[in-house]
């Protein structure tokens, strides 16, 4: 896969638009869902996620090739999630959960599982109170529970996204896990 | 707590897999007889099993279609690249168009004769083409063999092959005062090799066949 990417990726350079789709395709969930658990509501997470893929298009040059792309594209819309929060007006959360309705977009577009309306309705209750509470996690921690434990990327791969010494990494899942067990011990 | 700081660190180690067999002989030992720890560890262990069950979502419908429109616009260099590369029969075909047709070959081999687009108003003197003072130029000018001296004016393009713009004074003594000091409004071109010649012809039939 990391193969086909590469050569995407050169013919992009090249200027070839076209090539660029395949690998919109390849990342969109991922980085959708990235964008999503960042910042806890599907409209958001579908702006940002785009505009990560716009960016990446438009400083492709930028991109060194001896590097994963996929990190790249991660690091791009994690800073992008991030000063997205860091724009919000402070009563932003009120709101979301007020209208309700972003909750429900996104179940909607869950796989369909087998279990019991009652017990669809309790597991999506819990998943929605999780989520909500690591979107209230200070994002710095937050980028990293999530890619850490949402997205399953080693400590060393997390480091390379964020482009931040391993050390750090770690300083800030040990607090990111701290903060989120006083959170959830009574769940 | 001060007292289990140190085993809270631990624990922490062990979630990212950096404890060592010492360490992890502490920490178990610690874990059997204190109870505050070991709710400590589980809350943590529950913290993590409780963020992995989230289920996987995907992007919405169109989210691929939405990225590419909103892409800027691609050159139209490439365009017409990508147009090649999936045609090759079109590459052929103006393969042919430039030889057939350009006859760019036997224009280039065919003597050393001074070539010039147009006569009205300039002077030839031997070899050289020269646009005398006063006069204006108005459409574009192509010189084959020779050499260009202006010192009226041209508004048009110049493309002068296989020869040069005189622009400096040669020595008095001779020919006299043969130097351009009139002005070229277009673009001035000038072609001295066979290769040059060949990319000057392609390019212009590319944008001929391109510019509709
Ligand atoms: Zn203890």
């Amino acid at each position: 896969m990391e193969h086909i990417v590469k050569e995407r990726i050169k013919q992009v350079k090249k200027g070839d638009q076209s090539a660029y789709r395949e690998i919109v395709e390849l990342y969109q969930n991922k980085i959708y869902q990235h964008c999503y658990r960042m910042l806890g509501n599907v409209h958001e997470a579908e702006d940002i996620a785009q505009e990560a893929f716009i960016r990446a298009y438009v400083n492709i040059d930028s991109f060194d090739e001896r590097r994963k792309f996929s990190s790249w594209l991660y690091r791009i819309a994690t800073n992008l999630s991030i000063d997205r929060i860091r724009k919000r007006k402070p009563d932003y959360f009120l709101d979301a959960e007020v209208k309700g309705t972003d909750g429900l977009d996104m179940y909607s577009q869950m796989a369909a599982s087998d279990r019991t309306p009652a017990e669809e309705l309790e597991s999506n209750e819990l998943q929605r109170y999780i989520h909500k509470e690591i979107s209230e996690l200070p994002p710095k921690y937050r980028s990293i529970i999530v890619l850490r434990y949402l997205e399953e990327f080693s400590l060393q791969e997390i480091s390379e996204i964020l482009d931040i010494p391993i050390g750090t990494v770690k300083t800030r899942i040990h607090r990111g896990r701290e903060a989120l067990r006083k959170r959830l011990r009574h769940v | 707590m001060d007292a289990h700081k140190e085993h809270i660190k631990l624990m922490h180690k062990y979630l990212d897999g950096d404890l060592t067999k010492e360490e992890e002989l502490v920490l178990s030992k610690h874990l059997e007889e204190c109870e505050a720890c070991q709710k400590h560890f589980h809350e943590l262990n529950r913290t993590i099993a409780l963020i992995q069950s989230t289920e996987q979502i995907a992007a919405p419908l169109h989210f691929t279609e939405n990225v590419m429109k909103s892409l800027p616009k691609e050159k139209k260099r490439m365009k017409v690249i990508r147009l090649f590369k999936g045609h090759p029969f079109l590459v052929a075909a103006a393969v042919f168009f430039v030889f057939m047709f350009g006859g760019m070959f036997s224009f280039w081999n065919q003597s050393n004769e001074l070539v010039v687009s147009k006569t009205d108003n300039l002077i030839i003197q031997g070899d050289t083409v020269i646009v005398p003072e006063g006069v204006t130029i108005e459409d574009d000018l192509l010189i084959k063999n020779g050499n260009l001296v202006v010192k009226g004016k041209i508004d048009g393009n110049v493309t002068i092959f296989n020869g040069k713009l005189i622009e400096e004074e040669p020595s008095q003594d001779q020919e006299g005062l043969m130097a351009s000091v009139g002005e070229v409004n277009g673009e001035l071109k000038t072609v001295d090799r066979i290769f040059e010649w060949i990319w000057y012809h392609i390019n212009e039939i590319i944008q001929k066949v391109f510019a509709m």
